[in-house]
């Protein structure tokens, strides 16, 4: 698996996480434990998306850091085939 | 507002096209019980919810729900390229080819276009939170 596939899965699985934190926390705004698992994987997923940015580009357009190239429009689109 | 993120919430990487199945999958896009039918059900109802749970709840899922539009999409997207004509005759894709090609449309397995009328938008919370749970095949 190359870096790429590998960074992104973590991102992924980092998202997974958290997006099933902030459902719960939705019912349950109390739950200090789901806050400090929240809390836990925003900062895995910072970390995993600093790294993925800086080597493979943005993965929103905000996140461009472009001089010569608008690399944002680059393929593959997500629904592409790899 | 929403903002983009360029992936997928879980990855599609399909070998091999298959135009038979893609008729059936299309129904989880447009049908009515399909991702479309669930995210707009959710971004509608969330407006007038009197509870900050609720409308948080229904503004997450729905969100959510969107990106379960794009994974069935990427999948239909797979299943239906590099077809010869023979395949989308054989496989009965034909009747979809004649309108959109394998451009992607929302419509339910039957072949009707998908419509509002698949979700309901009462202004009360028990009611639609009554009408999620049915929706979504949720049991209390």
């Amino acid at each position: 698996m190359n870096e790429k596939v590998r960074l992104m899965r973590k991102i992924k699985e980092y998202d997974f996480a958290l997006k099933e934190l902030n459902l719960y926390l939705d019912t349950h705004p109390n739950c200090r434990r789901a806050l400090a698992l929240f809390k836990k994987y925003k900062d895995l997923r910072k970390k995993a998306v600093d790294e993925y940015i800086s080597q493979f580009g943005p993965i929103s357009p905000e996140q461009s850091n472009d001089d010569q190239y608008w690399s944002w429009i680059g393929d593959p689109w997500p629904w592409e085939r790899r | 507002m929403w903002q983009y993120e360029k992936k997928l919430q879980y990855p599609v990487n399909i070998k091999n096209p298959n135009a038979k199945l893609a008729k059936a999958i299309i129904s989880q896009l447009g049908g009515p019980d399909g991702e479309l039918a669930a995210s707009l059900r959710y971004l509608n109802q969330r407006y007038v919810m009197p509870y900050g749970e609720v409308k948080g709840i229904l503004t997450d899922i729905g969100t959510e729900e969107l990106a379960h539009v794009e994974m069935i999409s990427a999948i239909l997207y797979q299943l239906t390229k590099d077809l010869t004509i023979d395949e989308i005759k054989a496989q009965g894709f034909d009747t979809y080819f004649v309108d959109h090609t394998t451009g992607l449309y929302p419509i339910a397995a039957s072949g009707a276009p998908f419509t509002a009328t698949y979700f309901q938008s009462k202004g009360d919370v028990i009611t639609d939170l009554n009408e999620d749970m049915a929706a979504d095949d949720a049991h209390t």
